[in-house]
């Protein structure tokens, strides 16, 4: 129905009543008609106000944008529908477009929440970064993602990457450079660490999915259930199925299941499943 | 930055005739720009397409937002050099569209705060909420911390002596000379992060010895800070009226905010 994959998606538009034998170009088209024609769709304060907390934020959960989209709109004296949040961050992404930036959605493969992140569209590679990373950083970067992105549970220890530093090919790096560099990363929000080991971030696997789509094409696990690439997640044993799902779409999926057994096989699903994470959310309450 | 792909060779070299006679022939560091005319901007704009300076407006505007993350000065030397390129001889055009997407899509301000260096900042242009934004900000401690500094400078006549400045921030518990849980080295982040950033001006006062500094505002904070907030703040503060201070209230009410430095004008900031 959605004109738009399922893949990690620019916030869609509102799923409206349509008649069935309109084509997706013309939905699109009505859409946008809308979008441009209507006048109280234009950008206004209350988003100009959301984007600029966006710039300064780069990442936040769906709890958060929510109250943020409310604030905005009472502080600006707009006309708030708390369902509307999706259509409020449409436009502000259509007028985002020509700069190549949109805010994006994206799932936490830690808690399984949606977070929001404002996101460059222009770089095909991590040459996005390249303004805040000297190229033997970048380079170090890479095969910190070469190492998560084949790795089985999604994750790189700390002594691995620092043994990686071997073989690089620009300025090598000692290993205080390294953890240096490593706790910016999780500053900028690049990389996450628990335990002395590191996973992508979600802002990372919004802003970077067509990216490690395109290079690791061969490596990249995709959850059966949500069709995002998946890093942490659980893999089904049998040999001729071995479907990936992601640890919070297990525990959505088999919620309530007394046998859990595979979607795509049937074969009995043989990990823990985890417990559905209730929201904890990075606004002030 | 990433490498932009340039307007096709026959196109440029059309355009390199016409500019001979604005900037040098070769992309030499140090290019002595003088800024085209209207009826050259008008001819350079017949040449292009809509698409092509809509897409050199993005650039240019991109540009801007990575160094304002680091609240960096743009320089237009740098800016014509790096990002504007071929298309120098309709720059005004540019800028001005790109200072109408910075108003209409992000509520920035394009400010120019040194008329003789040509060098640009973006301003919020937002009004301050009355109510708090429900998303903790990381930068909201060393706002407030550089907020009473500027305060302290605003009510003592505008510049005062550095020690004053640190004998105020001891009062705040947040002493120069000892490396501070939240904001670490304070007399680095007030001397250089706050001065790179044009909030404060951090002067030599000759011959002092030891040697001396004063503070004044930065160009920064003289378009983005409200003085009359200020002094309402203060006035809740001591609970008076604000206009006990006579100085200080007439110079927080005597300047619109449309008078502060902009793209077209080239008025030096007001102290």
């Amino acid at each position: 129905m959605a004109s738009r994959s399922s893949s990690s998606t620019a916030a869609g538009g509102s799923d409206s009543p349509q008649k069935p034998t309109k084509t997706k170009r013309t939905r699109r088209k009505t859409r946008k008609a809308r979008a441009v024609g209507d006048m109280s769709r234009q950008m206004g304060e209350s988003h100009r106000r959301f984007l600029q907390t966006m710039m300064v934020s780069g990442v936040i959960d769906e709890q958060a944008a929510k109250a943020l989209y409310q604030y905005c709109c009472e502080t600006h004296h707009t006309q708030y529908a708390p369902d509307k949040l999706e259509d409020f961050i449409d436009i502000i992404n259509s007028r985002l477009q020509p700069m190549f930036m949109q805010i994006r959605k994206g799932m936490s493969e830690d808690n399984g929440l949606q977070y929001y992140a404002l996101v460059n569209m222009a770089e095909t590679d991590i040459t996005r970064m390249s303004s805040d990373y000297a190229d033997n950083e970048l380079e170090l970067f890479r095969k910190t993602m070469d190492l998560i992105v084949c790795s089985e549970n999604g994750k790189a220890s700390s002594t691995d990457i620092l043994n990686s530093t071997d073989s690089m090919t620009t300025r090598k790096m000692k290993k205080s450079e390294t953890e240096h560099l490593l706790s910016r990363l999780v500053h900028d929000k690049w990389l996450s660490e628990k335990r002395g080991e590191y996973t992508l971030s979600t802002r990372c696997i919004i802003e970077m999915e067509p990216y490690i789509r395109t290079m690791y094409q061969d490596h990249v696990k995709v959850c059966h259930i949500c069709r995002n690439i998946a890093f942490q997640c659980q893999i089904c044993e049998n040999p001729t199925c071995g479907i990936k799902i992601h640890n919070p779409c297990v525990a959505r999926y088999f919620k309530g299941k007394s046998e859990p057994r595979c979607p795509s096989c049937d074969d009995f699903w043989p990990h823990e499943i985890p417990e559905v994470k209730r929201p904890h959310s990075q606004s002030r309450r | 930055m990433t490498q932009r792909k340039r307007p096709s060779s026959t196109q440029s070299s059309s355009q390199r005739r016409h500019t001979g006679n604005l900037v040098a022939q070769d992309e030499d560091d140090d290019v002595a720009f003088t800024q085209p005319s209207t009826s050259q901007v008008q001819r350079g704009l017949e040449k292009l397409t809509p698409a092509q300076v809509d897409q050199k407006t993005a650039e240019v505007v991109q540009y801007f937002l990575v160094k304002d993350q680091k609240k960096m000065p743009v320089r237009r030397a740098d800016l014509v050099k790096h990002v504007v390129k071929d298309y120098r001889n309709i720059y005004p055009e540019i800028l001005k569209r790109a200072a109408r997407t910075f108003d209409q899509v992000f509520g920035l301000k394009l400010v120019e705060i040194d008329p003789k260096n040509k060098m640009y900042i973006l301003v919020n242009n937002l009004e301050t909420p009355d109510k708090a934004s429900p998303i903790r900000s990381p930068s909201n401690p060393k706002m407030g911390l550089l907020l009473a500094i500027l305060s302290v400078i605003f009510m003592k006549g505008g510049v005062v002596r550095e020690n004053l400045i640190w004998n105020t921030l001891k009062k705040l518990r947040v002493d120069p000379g000892e490396k501070h849980e939240e904001f670490g080295d304070v007399r680095k982040m007030v001397t250089d992060e706050f001065v790179r950033q044009r909030y404060l001006e951090y002067v030599r006062i000759p011959h002092t010895e030891p040697i001396e500094h004063e503070f004044r505002w930065g160009q920064r904070a003289d378009a983005e800070v409200s003085k009359a907030k200020i002094l309402e703040f203060m006035g809740e503060l001591h609970e008076q009226d604000p206009k006990t201070w006579t100085q200080q209230y007439r110079e927080a009410h005597s300047l619109p905010n449309s008078s502060q430095a902009s793209t077209s004008s080239s008025s030096s900031s007001q102290r």
